[in-house]
């Protein structure tokens, strides 16, 4: 091929467009559809579930105050993350993130594995203001949290939207979503939770969580979904993670 | 490429329009920089919940990238099309519809970061309802392009176009594919992305990483390939190596995306794919720098008193530089260190700062005066002050993120003699602080260039002429 015959497309606009989008499709046909295949990308652990409507608004705040900008959720196997933060993160365990949270900078810590390592207090305390427990922090204040009420009124729309979108979110899970969300946060002993640990499994979080027990706000949601980040993989549970799914059919055996 | 005389037919008035806007969000954008840069250092700068760091970061990559950069390709390619294709530019109405439309998005993104909606996904935070507007804008803009084209009165299709063509269809393309998202409510702002955790870490940085590769490295390379040999009067330096450096580079671009998710839980398939694509992408972006550079052959003396020419050669110096930085931080044993620190911020932005805002700058200072009827620039001194200025900035910022990201990624990961970690995350961030302070400064010295050059070319447009620089420069003459 001679370089004069590149001026076919010199002279052709629209057959220069149509190879334009035919080269640069190439790339992206080759790296993206193979994921849309679930067994060459997710792990098969137990215990991933979609998120509680509670934490869901929670994760919603997350996003909508952009946290992912300075946290990452995503733990690399590399030896100082594992000791710093714990187990590297599976794919299943952002399977119902939409989209995912896994940030690209870490101006501060990584929270893929923060649930359950600090109190409510602590958080509470925490967002209200940083610089209290931690001086020298340079995270912004999140007190308004505590003075916004959970907006609950279209929970129900919003599971119905994931699920559409391929979250296992069922009926009565919809149904119940405004009732789950607010039993969720309020103190045990206040309500009966057992529909929602019927719903979401029994260690769910179910508890009052900012300190305000007559009030569902804001805080109640961040620090539900806080609370919940990385722990729904027992680990414990499972030595080798690449060849788990091997060790279930052998133990079925 | 067109040398006729300038024809009164073509529409200058939408790249006038398209210019202001440029500069505008230019100084908004960099302003917006400086002061979240300033949030890090000084906390209490944050007033939320409306202007806190997380909601004003967007609007400052937003600023610089969509609005500045934006406004910069649809000024220039509007200017480049009707240039190269001898005609006058398609539909007038369409063309204005492109300039209120794209500035409209802007502003209904900018504004929905303020007031908490955004989707958390970088560099496309916009939600759905303005997703779609683009979409909009964007097939509009497409189109006036491509039927500018079609008209052409000339039979080649100049080298600039085929870098403004893909940068047009390739972001549609991206744009489409990233946005994809189900609204829970027609009423309301919120909705959810089409995909979740693995193919949505996939598709947001084969979107975000060819963000860089069309809209900031094609579109602007377009840039490059028709303001470089104007200024330097001089023709492209080879024919041969702009096509196998534009074909390679729209093709290695797209596979590039997974070195943003080394070690994560992407399959390493697909990081080592990205990887490797990455390193080869080094070769066809130094194509690109060298041409750019060696159309200065024979004409070398003129970079020493034109400051218009030299914005394009720093600017291709950085480029240069920060593609081949790209390819060595995709390199996985480099990115375990550097991924998640300051270092990426530094590499970003000697590559926004350096090559994106200089070939940009210099396009519009050989614009300008065109655009307005003047001989040239009100000032010739004030463009070198602009530059040196601007130049000080960026080696300042840049000079301290790179050391910052370096030491961040070796603290985190300092063992002591006993097998444990040494340090805690709130020492990293009180160790950089210092680098942020420095940060600062190198940001303040690239907003006075642009504040500099707005005053230059509102002089300019008025029509005032520096007295002293022209009796200066006819004395030269004379002697």
């Amino acid at each position: 091929m001679s370089w004069s015959s590149h001026e076919h497309l010199e002279k052709n606009a629209i057959l220069l467009l149509l190879l334009v989008i035919v080269v640069v499709s190439i790339g992206g046909i080759v790296e993206v559809i193979p994921l849309f295949r679930k067994e060459t990308v997710i792990e098969p652990v137990e215990g991933v579930r979609p998120y509680t409507p509670l934490e869901l608004v929670g994760q919603n705040i997350y996003i909508r105050e952009n946290c992912a900008v300075c946290h990452s959720q995503q733990v690399r196997p590399l030896r100082d993350e594992v000791v710093r933060y714990g187990h590297y993160s599976l794919a299943a365990e952002s399977m119902y993130d939409h989209p995912f949270l896994w940030g690209s900078k870490r101006t501060g810590p990584d929270l893929a594995r923060v649930g359950g390592k600090y109190s409510d207090e602590w958080h509470v305390a925490h967002l209200k203001e940083p610089r209290d427990l931690v001086p020298e922090s340079i995270m912004p204040s999140y007190e308004f949290l505590l003075n916004n009420g959970a907006n609950l009124h279209d929970l129900k729309q919003h599971l119905k939207t994931l699920r559409t979108l391929g979250v296992p979110y069922t009926d009565e899970m919809i149904e119940n979503a405004v009732r789950d969300a607010q039993t969720q946060g309020t103190s045990v002993g206040r309500v009966d939770a057992s529909g929602l640990e019927e719903r979401y499994g029994e260690d769910v979080n179910a508890r009052d969580f900012d300190g305000q027990p007559a009030h569902l706000t804001e805080m109640d949601a961040l620090v539900a979904y806080l609370q919940v980040i990385g722990t729904m993989v027992d680990f414990d549970k499972i030595k080798d993670v690449e060849s788990y799914g091997e060790q279930e059919e052998e133990a079925q055996e | 490429m067109s040398s006729a005389a300038e024809t009164p037919n073509y529409n200058y008035d939408i790249v006038r329009k398209f210019t202001l806007a440029t500069l505008f969000w230019g100084v908004i954008g960099l302003s917006a920089g400086v002061f979240i840069a300033l949030q890090m250092v000084f906390p209490d700068l944050n007033i939320e919940p409306y202007l806190s760091f997380g909601r004003l970061r967007p609007v400052h990559t937003s600023a610089v990238i969509f609005a500045f950069g934006g406004n910069a390709l649809f000024a220039t390619s509007y200017y480049v099309v009707q240039r190269t294709c001898g005609v006058r530019l398609h539909s007038d109405k369409l063309s204005n519809f492109t300039f209120w439309g794209y500035q409209a998005f802007i502003v209904m993104a900018a504004l929905g970061y303020v007031l908490g909606v955004n989707q958390s996904k970088e560099y496309a935070e916009p939600e759905w309802y303005a997703d779609l507007w683009l979409t909009v804008v964007w097939v509009a803009y497409l189109y006036v392009y491509m039927m500018t084209i079609i008209k052409r009165k000339v039979s080649h299709l100049y080298v600039a176009n085929w870098f403004y063509l893909a940068f047009i269809i390739t972001v549609a393309i991206l744009h489409l594919g990233n946005g994809l998202a189900l609204p829970v409510s027609l009423m309301g702002a919120k909705s959810y992305s089409a995909y979740a955790g693995v193919q949505s870490a996939m598709i947001q940085w084969w979107y975000g990483h060819n963000a860089v590769g069309f809209f900031l490295t094609a579109g602007f390379l377009g840039m490059m390939y028709y303001f470089v040999p104007k200024q330097a009067n001089r023709p492209i330096y080879s024919y041969r190596l702009s096509i196998v450096h534009f074909w390679s580079l729209i093709f290695i671009y797209m596979w590039a995306g997974p070195h943003h998710l080394h070690y994560t839980s992407l399959p390493d398939w697909a990081q080592t794919l990205g990887m490797t694509f990455s390193i080869m992408l080094w070769m066809p972006s130094w194509g690109g720098m060298i041409n750019g550079v060696m159309t200065l052959s024979g004409a070398w003396h003129k970079l020493r008193d034109d400051p218009i020419l030299q914005f394009m050669i720093i600017s291709l110096a950085f480029y240069g530089m920060s593609t081949f930085e790209g390819p060595l931080m995709s390199i996985r044993s480099v990115n375990a260190l550097s991924h998640y620190t300051e270092w990426t911020i530094g590499h970003v932005h000697s590559g926004a700062l350096g090559w994106v805002g200089f070939i940009t700058y210099g396009a519009m200072y050989h614009l300008v005066p065109k655009l307005w009827g003047r001989e040239r620039m009100y000032s010739t001194k004030l463009i070198s002050m602009h530059l040196w200025i601007a130049t000080l900035g960026i080696v300042l910022y840049i000079a301290a993120l790179w050391p910052a990201g370096i030491n961040q990624g070796l603290m985190w990961r300092e063992y002591n003699d006993m097998g444990f970690l040494v340090n805690s995350i709130i020492e990293v961030v009180v160790a950089m602080k210092p680098y942020y302070m420095i940060r600062v400064l190198g940001g303040l010295l690239y907003l006075t260039g642009a504040l500099i050059m707005a005053y230059n070319v509102w002089k300019t447009i008025r029509g005032d002429v520096n007295e002293k620089e022209y009796a200066t420069e006819q004395q030269g003459a004379a002697a």
